[in-house]
């Protein structure tokens, strides 16, 4: 009996949760529908004009799509030599030592650290040395928001690929020592080959990270809004496009603004799905 | 083939001299051993749990230089040189090493798995070269048959037996000076077992084994020489035939005997 009503209590809690998803999805869909009325799936999605005034109103995502892919796949880029070395440095070669213990901790003090104090950090720390460095005026832009996105997603990457990496098996490194390989060989083609569908998870679950993270980015960007020119240029992501909008937004421009946060929870959905099949192809092959 | 019928120390393959392995100071699992290995036989390590069986095979293929806190002390004549003053890289090559637990690298195709020893160690071959290497390998260990058809599927598609038997092709790919075996039977069910025993006698033909075993009929079955451990010491080592009728102390005695295990 009361096997059953824990049960039960287990498919109640399981349902609610869908149903709050459902819920999410058609507040989504409702509210942004006006936009897709208006100009159409692909009409938005392909559009790089947004203009609120009201004499010329018009509203596209592509800007903001564009400007999300590039500072999350640059960050991505970015954060990959760091967050591998960690990786390592923490499920290879300093596995169970302490060191690597100090050194998992402090990555992962990096994933505590809010956000708002990235962006404040990212402000008056590495906008100037970007402004010395010239690579742009104001130091605004896609490079500043993606290296410090960068920092901000090594703990997401790093941890969960060293976790993949420590769980090699000794047995099999040793059969690979019993051969006479170096380390050096043994990680690479051993220990990497055998952790790989867990790393490139890992990544992955970075860039999801990366792509929906709003506040710092939104503080980094110089939120114009138009395709970014070029890496040194400035944007906006559809995150830091929602929440600078979102106060003073009504009518035609809020539904797009919501639209574009259904496209994001798309985009985000799709990664996540990738990511699935690529671990199911990698450990099935 | 060549057959050694008096042993004497100039044509031991293997000499142990006063190896001692200790894994904290002064804390020693191996205590001075001494022993004389002779080409073409297949030497039995047995003793209880614990006696050090595994840590003294592994001390001669220089497994323990992958652990910071073993140190291994004496000396280990392979060939006429001592491998604790060689690169324990060139050593691992001769001293090929099967384990307890069948281990084919999962991300390998079988074929890729008998040449890992040379993708391993950064050796490149050519198309033939392989296809030899991987042939003969695989012949030897009576593998060929089975998997000639399915040379692309992972090693880790094999039975257990089959995956094991995959392990010493890929050790004796690299044709090592002896072929150490720790337990290597002791996973498998009683078939594959038999044709692994089966397997050792012929390829002493060719190769010097040394297998530590638990199974006392094993090494009384295929060995030519027993080693009998107790407590990091070797107490007793001479023919198996003689050790089994006639062992000369009495913990050896006691141990066959099954008095303790």
């Amino acid at each position: 009996m009361k096997d059953k009503i824990f049960k039960s209590f287990l498919f109640a809690a399981a349902l609610f949760i869908l149903l709050l998803l459902a819920a999410i999805v058609y507040a989504l869909v409702s509210r942004s529908g006006e936009t897709f009325q208006t100009y159409g799936f692909w009409g938005f999605v392909t559009n790089s004009e947004w203009d609120p005034r009201s004499a010329t109103e018009e509203y596209g995502a592509l800007s903001f799509i564009m400007g999300t892919l590039y500072t999350a796949f640059l960050a991505l880029v970015l954060c990959v030599p760091f967050s591998f070395s960690v990786a390592l440095f923490n499920g290879e070669y300093f596995k169970g030592k302490k060191i690597a213990g100090v050194v998992r901790s402090v990555v992962d003090l990096l994933a505590g650290i809010p956000s708002i104090v990235y962006g404040l950090w990212g402000f008056y720390t590495v906008r100037p040395i970007l402004i010395d460095l010239g690579v742009s005026v104001q130091g605004f832009g896609i490079i500043l928001s993606a290296l410090v996105l960068a920092i901000m997603i090594i703990p997401y990457a790093s941890s969960l690929s060293g976790e993949f990496l420590s769980m090699i098996s000794n047995n099999l490194k040793e059969a690979a020592y019993s051969l006479g390989a170096t380390r050096l060989e043994v990680v690479k083609h051993v220990s990497l080959p055998n952790a790989a569908s867990g790393i490139v998870a890992s990544y992955i679950l970075a860039l999801g990270r990366a792509l929906g993270e709003t506040m710092a980015v939104t503080m980094l960007i110089g939120n114009t809004n138009r395709i970014p020119g070029g890496l040194r240029d400035t944007g906006n992501t559809m995150a830091s496009v929602i929440a600078n909008q979102f106060g003073e937004a009504d009518g035609l421009k809020l539904s797009a603004l919501i639209a574009i946060g259904l496209l994001l929870f798309i985009i985000t959905a799709l990664i996540n799905l990738i990511a699935k099949l690529v671990m199911k192809k990698l450990s099935h092959a | 083939m060549e057959r050694i019928n008096t042993p004497t120390a100039q044509n031991a393959v293997l000499q142990l001299k006063d190896v001692s392995v200790s894994y904290s100071p002064g804390k020693y699992a191996v205590k001075k051993v001494n022993a004389d290995i002779f080409p073409h036989t297949i030497t039995a390590i047995m003793g209880p749990s614990g006696c050090g069986k595994s840590t003294l095979l592994r001390a001669i293929n220089r497994m323990h230089g992958l652990y910071a806190n073993i140190q291994t002390t004496g000396e280990i004549i392979l060939k006429g040189k001592n491998v604790l003053a060689m690169d324990p890289m060139v050593v691992r090559r001769m001293a090929g090493m099967v384990f307890q637990q069948p281990n084919p690298f999962p991300t390998m195709s079988i074929y890729d798995n008998v040449l890992a020893g040379y993708t391993l160690n950064g050796i490149r071959l050519n198309r033939n070269e392989k296809d030899e290497i991987v042939e003969q390998s695989l012949k030897s260990v009576s593998l060929w048959e089975e998997v000639k058809d399915v040379m692309n599927k992972r090693g880790s598609f094999l039975s257990g037996g089959q995956q094991q038997r995959l392990c010493i092709a890929r050790t004796l790919a690299l044709k090592p000076e002896v072929l150490l075996m720790d337990e290597p039977t002791s996973a498998l069910d009683p078939i594959s077992t038999n044709k692994i025993e089966e397997l050792l006698l012929e390829l002493k033909q060719q190769y010097t084994i040394i297998i530590v075993t638990h199974n006392m009929s094993q090494a009384a079955r295929i060995s030519d020489n027993s080693m009998f451990m107790y407590l990091g010491e070797l107490v007793e080592h001479g023919n198996t035939t003689q050790m089994f009728t006639k062992p000369k102390h009495k913990r050896t005695e006691e141990y066959l005997t099954g008095v303790f295990g």
